[in-house]
């Protein structure tokens, strides 16, 4: 039997018992009109909120005692394949509203492989530029999707 | 015979050029993101959500059958040739599927299972056909207590008994539930949980839950153990074409895995795992070469094939005669009958007749397309198969930003998409299982109603659950299912040797 509490369990579990608890606050401010008063809008609302603290509690409760049944230790994490991917989020966020899908859909790529391991960005930049064009013609002209038009998407 | 007046009225919509199209285009499309790693059916569906806008209803769905269909053939593939099965219920493929291949028979391993899958999945969609009027029949009898009770025994079947863990299932469960629950309360106007932000007014967008949960916290949990190796992809090796000695002893498999995969499938709550473990079992069984099981027997590729296939089909039973979903491809189906405004449930076959049945009709057209999409053209998918990881989660990330942001253009659900990409990393990390999640989220709102709805009729009286016979018998179920895996195991573990 493993007796030390694993952390990283301890924190998912505390973050479960935080978000029941929200719920449950964000339940007690529901105005509920007394004609609905018996079947109200605020009965399901507690009886999910409420269940998933009970769960999230013995979820603590097990991450305490050793662990979660059935998980093994999780495996160290890759710090710089997921820095690249985030940036690559965040460049996307960043940048769809003004310069538009294309480009932000290529530095996201570019970031991402990169994160993948790939080492060759000038490349990726081209796939990426294909690929995010394709798929801007494909969803604005075929569907009707509008999908973020920037500066490259008002010349084709 | 009104059932086959209606399939060839069915026969009719799924047989226009324009639908054929849509069933070939979501075929393929399906093959490719079954083949593919990292994504599935699931978020495919999630991500075309969009073109409910544009199309009319029977194309959107016929569209959505094919993607469905196409990736159960699809992940066969990679389960052989990779061994990483794309989903669970491909897993037991990979046990001799990935032994056939490693000894040369690649060929005849994707072969069978191809053939099986089209014999289970005509079979199932044969079953689909004449048992779900009568199915409907039933349903209609059902009263909002019933309806409360079986939604119940579907939440305890995909929270509590697949999976590793009950507790984590449930506690996943119930956070979808929750989310559920944001937007304006449709039967008394109030908002909900949503923290006086407008946008969340309408609720949580399903397609940005979907696409968080799958492809952003897929390629999030990826990057974080890149370090720890990737898998090796094998070579189709081996002629196509069955021996005489492969067919005899597939035909059997692939008759008994179709038989054993519908019923699993179309109650609710079946999975498409536990009879593709029955199927795999059964065969060993009567196999009379039991000890090439574990080296790359025919059989063990054949039987749980035919049943995935088959339970995949089945899912479809409830989704279209209850409107209850039982895997997360048919919830993400059932947001998009929403997004058409048209309410799922036993009305569906009275009220959009024409629908449902192009929808039944094009299942037989997709299954024929798939045999022919994966046979010929299997050297196209290995070729998918190659994509080196950083293009194809590069790609993924790309298509899922499309998904978010061609909603309503806003940067707020893509950072909600991200958000949840990162929840849902973690849930990877620790194990938590995501189909309850999403399905509780498109089930909640459902099931509250049909609470409310019931508490309504009774006046409030709470014992309507047990004192109507019927839903008492489907609660009962549900405990069972709930309790009984546990049950079983304390009772085995009291007993250590029965000898």
């Amino acid at each position: 039997m493993r007796l030390h509490p694993r952390r990283g369990e301890v924190a998912v579990s505390l973050g479960l018992v935080a978000l029941a608890a929200l719920s449950l606050w964000q339940t007690t401010m529901i105005p509920v009109s007394p004609i609905y008063a018996r079947v109200g809008p605020t009965l399901f609302p507690w009886i999910a909120s409420l269940g998933l603290l009970v769960l999230s509690l013995l979820l603590l409760a097990e991450a305490l005692r050793g662990g979660f049944v059935g998980v093994e230790p999780q495996l160290s994490i890759d710090w710089h394949s997921l820095a690249w991917v985030v940036a690559g989020l965040l460049a996307n966020l960043a940048l769809i509203g003004t310069l538009g899908f294309v480009f932000a859909a290529v530095a996201t790529f570019v970031c991402v492989a990169r994160g993948f391991g790939s080492g060759h960005p000038l490349r990726d930049a081209l796939i990426g530029a294909v690929v995010s064009l394709a798929a801007y013609l494909g969803f604005d002209r075929l569907l009707g999707v509008n999908i973020g038009a920037g500066i490259l998407e008002g010349l084709v | 015979m009104e059932t086959l007046a209606s399939l060839a009225g069915g026969f009719a919509t799924a047989l226009s050029p324009a639908n054929l199209g849509f069933a070939f285009a979501g075929c393929f499309l399906g093959t490719a993101v079954g083949v593919l790693p990292g994504i599935g059916p699931a978020l495919t569906v999630a991500l075309l959500l969009p073109i409910t806008f544009q199309v009319p209803a029977e194309s959107a769905f016929i569209l959505f059958a094919g993607v469905y269909y196409g990736a159960m053939y699809g992940g066969s593939t990679t389960s052989i040739l990779l061994n990483t099965p794309g989903e669970s219920a491909t897993i037991i493929t990979a046990l001799e599927g990935f032994k056939m291949a490693k000894k040369g028979r690649a060929g005849p391993a994707l072969a069978t299972a191809a053939i099986g899958s089209f014999v289970a999945g005509t079979i199932a969609t044969l079953a689909l056909t004449f048992f779900a009027p009568v199915v409907v029949e039933l349903a209609l009898m059902l009263g909002p207590a019933e309806y409360f009770s079986l939604m119940v025994i579907a939440f305890t079947a995909v929270s509590a008994v697949l999976g590793s863990s009950a507790l984590r299932g449930l506690a996943m469960l119930f956070l979808g539930l929750i989310l559920g629950v944001v937007g304006v309360d449709l039967q008394t106007g109030q908002p909900r949980f949503t923290f006086g932000v407008i946008e969340l007014l309408d609720g949580i967008e399903v397609t940005i839950v979907a696409v968080g949960l799958f492809a952003v916290a897929e390629a999030l949990h990826l990057a974080t153990r890149r370090k720890h190796g990737e898998d090796e992809i094998l070579a189709v090796s081996g002629s196509l074409w069955l021996s005489r000695e492969d067919w005899a002893r597939s035909w059997k498999p692939w008759l008994r895995g179709a038989f054993l995969g519908f019923p699993f499938g179309a109650i609710p709550a079946g999975g498409s795992e536990l009879p593709t473990f029955l199927s795999y079992f059964m065969e060993k069984r009567l196999s009379r070469r039991p000890e090439e099981f574990g080296q790359g027997a025919i059989e063990g590729v054949a039987g749980p094939e035919a049943a995935n296939n088959a339970a995949a089909a089945g899912v479809l039973m409830p989704m279209l005669t209850l409107g209850l979903p039982t895997s997360v491809t048919a919830a993400i189906m059932l947001s998009a009958f929403q997004s058409y405004g048209i309410q799922p449930g036993p009305l569906l076959f009275v009220n959009q007749g024409p629908l449902v049945w192009g929808l039944i009709a094009s299942l037989y057209v997709g299954n024929l397309m798939l045999l022919v999409l994966n046979l010929p053209l299997i050297g196209l998918w290995v070729r998918v198969l190659r994509i080196p990881q950083p293009q194809l989660y590069a790609g993924i990330l790309v298509f899922a930003t499309i998904g978010a942001y061609g909603v309503s253009n806003s940067v707020i659900d893509l950072i909600v998409m991200y958000v949840i990409g990162f929840v849902g990393m973690l849930m990877k990390r620790y194990d938590f299982p995501v189909a309850p999640v999403v399905i509780g989220m498109i089930l909640g709102p459902l099931a509250e109603q049909a609470f409310r709805q019931a508490l309504t009729i009774s006046q409030g009286d709470w014992t309507t659950f047990v004192t109507r016979p019927i839903s008492a018998a489907f609660l009962v179920i549900a405990l069972l299912l709930g309790v009984g895996p546990t049950l079983y195991r304390g009772l085995a573990r009291s007993r250590p040797s029965p000898a």
